[in-house]
């Protein structure tokens, strides 16, 4: 889609250099890419996505430069880290709260690749590459979350190489190459710190791959028209693209400072500053908020199908909902890119990104706790009858007095064990990670094939030009488009 | 030409970052707050809190302001409180009712800084009670003379030089290797030592203290639902323990614990059971003395001629004002940088903003001929 390279060697040494090595040529042919006009704020978290990574790998490595990987040693270092370094609690709060803004702004992306349809042909391979750095991202957070050994860290730690184990046949042997030994120990605190060195590399090799196979059809744009006449639909990607990327990734920059400067630990969990204890398990397990998603969809499987069992079923929908997206570019059989123009699924879209909030809700949450309660609380008491059998009476309003659980357990026989036990009734987390898990599976398994053969798309703009010029219609043609610079 | 103003547009920018940039590297040290006296109140390391200070007149080197004053606790609404949601004995814990001092935290808030009265009253709480079965291994003794650390003194930018810290470390027994015999010896501490632990190991803890290992306070603020108002409503929970409530014996009730009381909660409604739970540790506060005296310490403010009987905050001696004070302590020995921290902010925040209005206008400028 570029074309030609523009690129004309200035000098002497330019000259010299672009025909051995012509990189300062490939700067050019970058700066000059061809980009559509109408992109809006969506398409600069492209940018501030580059940005978070380099962050992650700059902090990261002064991070590495300090840090101890060992049991006994992992929980001081980081705490060193926090009071003893130089700029070290800046440091580690940029490196901590970026994990978040970095899983904040690639969950913006990937839904605005969903929306606009930036998987669709050409696209594919930009898509499945992205997930892939998703993938990493994913793996290279959780075991970064193991290192500084805290509490959540530990039994986190302990529940994801479990899940593992419960893959038939070859589960087994891979948690114990990913823990080193039978136990979460130093073994697994050193892999783990070497792998959340290296992924971060193999995520900027991808990068460069995703971008590559972006510069070949070139980005995708609000209307999902492909670009018909690059004079008059793109602008070069350099200044007009830069300076707008610049500007979003500064007021990205203002949410990240708010959070490392003013509400460091407000991501975290206080559990994680209490130092690992294999001996003491935290009531609630929980992950990083941005893994809360799917830790629901896999608790939310709590029933064997078949010969399978709930829990392997779990896991299965767990990786299948993130499998799931490697192939949506041929679950969706529209032809229409951008939902705009797709009524239909751009409601059930609304109603996906909602599904997927909810999710992490769900997976904050005890799933046996409730959403809301159908009344007061009322109370139960389990009995033993006399024939051996454990019961349950039916619920009472009221502890003493008349029809009251006292008066019923006065009427068993001493033998009876009588305990009184509180009764709640209320729409369970369970059931809410239930409902929502089988919506984000219908989203892409059913309304997605089925929308492009039923749905009536809207009339789309015929080229980009033509988009925004309908917008600004009441401009004097005059005062449109006067620099002859602007598609150059 | 177009270019020739972009180019000055990014000059400006730089110009801007630039201006930022050295406003953030010369961030002065925290300078001390200007409501403490020229010289900086210091704890007398009396043996016991029971030496009685002189009623004094108010002179010229009592604090301006007074000491915080903290709302007595009010005695928990057992009966109507909400129950506890979990029964661990950990962070995770479900009591959202923790007591708040009247007025707030001085060092919550963006702007907020820790009170340094309280800071050094608390390390005399800390000391006296605290330090005998909870250890704070992650500090060292030259952090309460750091920058916004309790015994800053501007005079000693070197903590390590800070003879009120090295007369606190002195009082402190640290176990170290007798470089004539080899032998593990316990000797005076120097500022550079870390805070010794009371137990040698867990187990030792866990041997003197019926099974219970008191944890390690470096971070409890941090490690706790509730942060300071936690610890501050803990020290105030041991409250009588409702009728129907079982205690058993080594255990204490308090209702501002993380626990559960529903399993000792006997012939009772249990969807009344009270809100907290037991644990090992007896009510550590008792009332004592933890008004400010100046410190006599040779090369500290004040000097070696001070009368330590003259000075009085008015601090009262309450179990309220002890467990507010303790609490502040903790929650800058839980995080010594806060003060750093938010003063960072406060400059990078407005840069970014600046830049983004810059950059924003730069942006409308390129892209003011274009539709889109």
């Amino acid at each position: 889609m570029s074309g030609p390279s523009t690129y004309e060697p200035s000098n002497g040494l330019t000259k010299w250099l672009d025909q051995r090595l012509p990189i300062v040529r490939f700067n050019h042919d970058l700066m000059t890419f061809p980009t559509p006009k109408n992109l809006n704020y969506w398409w600069t978290f492209g940018g501030i996505l580059a940005v978070c990574l380099v962050v992650q790998i700059v902090t990261g490595i002064v991070l590495a430069m300090h840090y101890v990987a060992s049991t006994q040693d992992a929980f001081a270092s980081v705490e060193r880290i926090m009071r003893d370094i130089d700029y070290g609690w800046l440091i580690r709060n940029i490196h901590a709260n970026g994990a978040s803004m970095f899983f904040l702004a690639v969950y913006i992306h990937m839904f605005r690749g969903l929306y606009y349809g930036s998987y669709k042909s050409p696209r594919e391979v930009i898509w499945i590459l992205g997930v892939v750095i998703y993938l990493l991202m994913m793996a290279t957070a959780f075991m970064g979350y193991v290192l500084p050994w805290g509490q959540m860290s530990f039994h986190g730690s302990a529940v994801i190489t479990n899940l593992i184990g419960a893959i038939p046949v070859i589960g087994e042997p891979i948690k114990t190459y990913l823990m080193g030994g039978p136990a979460i120990g130093d073994p697994t605190l050193n892999r783990f710190f070497s792998l959340h060195y290296l992924l971060p590399f193999v995520i900027a090799g991808i990068v460069v791959l995703h971008i590559w196979a972006l510069h070949v059809p070139g980005n995708n744009n609000p209307t999902g028209v492909s670009v018909k006449d690059v004079k008059k639909d793109t602008l070069p990607f350099h200044p007009y693209y830069t300076v707008k990327d610049g500007f979003a990734i500064i007021v990205f920059f203002l949410l990240f400072a708010y959070f490392v400067f003013y509400a460091p630990n407000a991501l975290g969990h206080a559990d994680n500053s209490v130092e690992a204890n294999p001996l003491q398990t935290p009531a609630h397990i929980v992950p990083e908020w941005y893994l809360l998603p799917f830790y629901a969809i896999l608790r939310a499987i709590t029933f064997d199908i078949g010969p399978i069992e709930a829990k392997l079923l779990g896991v299965i929908a767990m990786f299948g909902s993130i499998g799931i997206l490697f192939v949506v570019p041929w679950l969706d059989t529209s032809k229409v890119r951008s939902m705009r123009y797709r009524p239909i699924a751009k409601q059930l879209f609304v109603l996906f990104v909602v599904a997927g909030i909810g999710l992490g809700f769900c997976g904050a949450n005890d799933p046996d706790k409730f959403v809301f309660k159908f009344g007061p609380d009322k109370l139960v008491v389990n009995y033993v009858d006399t024939s051996g059998v454990a019961q349950v009476s039916g619920r009472f309003d009221n502890f003493e007095g008349a029809g009251g659980a006292q008066e019923f357990i006065a009427k068993l026989p001493p033998s009876s064990g009588a305990s009184v036990a509180v009764s709640e009734e209320g729409f369970k987390w369970l059931w809410l990670s239930q409902i929502l898990g089988a919506y984000y599976f219908l989203y892409f398994l059913v309304f997605l094939p089925l929308l492009g053969i039923i749905e009536k798309p809207k009339a789309r703009p015929p080229s980009i030009a033509d988009s925004v010029r309908k917008k600004h219609a009441s401009v004097p043609a005059a005062a449109v488009n006067p620099a002859p610079v602007a598609a150059e | 030409m177009r270019f020739a103003k972009l180019a000055l547009s990014s000059l400006a920018v730089l110009g801007i970052a630039a201006f930022g940039v050295s406003a953030i590297a010369q961030q002065p040290p925290v300078a001390p707050p200007v409501d403490q006296p020229a010289a900086p109140p210091v704890v007398t390391p009396a043996p016991d809190g029971a030496v009685p200070a002189t009623p004094a007149t108010p002179d010229a080197t009592a604090p301006a302001e007074p000491a915080p004053v903290v709302a007595p606790a009010p005695a928990p609404a057992v009966a109507h409180a909400p129950a506890a949601d979990h029964g661990e004995e950990h962070a995770a814990g479900g009591d959202h009712h923790e007591l708040t001092p009247k007025g707030g935290w001085k060092h919550d808030g963006a702007f907020g800084t820790f009170d340094v009265n309280a800071m050094q009253r608390g390390f005399k709480v800390y000391k006296q009670v605290c330090s005998s079965c909870h250890g704070m291994k992650l500090l060292s003794f030259r952090n309460l003379g750091d920058v916004g650390g309790p015994f800053y003194d501007p005079v000693y930018p070197n903590p390590n030089d800070n003879p009120v810290v090295k007369k606190i470390a002195s009082e402190f027994m640290v176990t170290k290797i007798d470089p004539d015999s080899g032998a593990m010896v316990p000797m005076p501490g120097i500022p550079a030592d870390a805070f010794p632990s009371p137990y040698a190991n867990a187990i030792a803890a866990a041997v003197g203290n019926g099974g219970a290992v008191p944890p390690d306070l470096s971070v409890i603020v941090k490690a706790r639902n509730g942060g300071a108002g936690y610890v501050y409503s803990l020290l105030q929970g041991y409250v009588a323990p409702p009728a129907g409530l079982v205690v058993n014996s080594g255990q204490h009730y308090n209702a501002y614990f993380h626990g559960d009381t529903g399993s000792q909660w006997v012939g009772k409604d249990p969807r009344n059971k009270p809100p907290g739970g037991f644990l090992a540790m007896t009510p550590p506060l008792q009332e004592f003395d933890i008004r400010l005296q100046r410190d006599c310490v040779e090369g500290a403010q004040g000097g070696t001629s001070c009368d330590q009987n003259t000075f009085d905050d008015g601090t009262p001696t309450t179990i309220e004002q002890q467990a507010h004070d303790v609490a502040v302590f903790l929650a800058w020995a839980s995080d010594p940088k806060t003060e750093a921290r938010k003063q960072l902010g406060a400059a990078v925040i407005p840069f970014l903003f600046l830049l983004a209005i810059l950059v924003f206008l730069s942006y409308r400028r390129i892209w003011r001929n274009v539709e889109h």
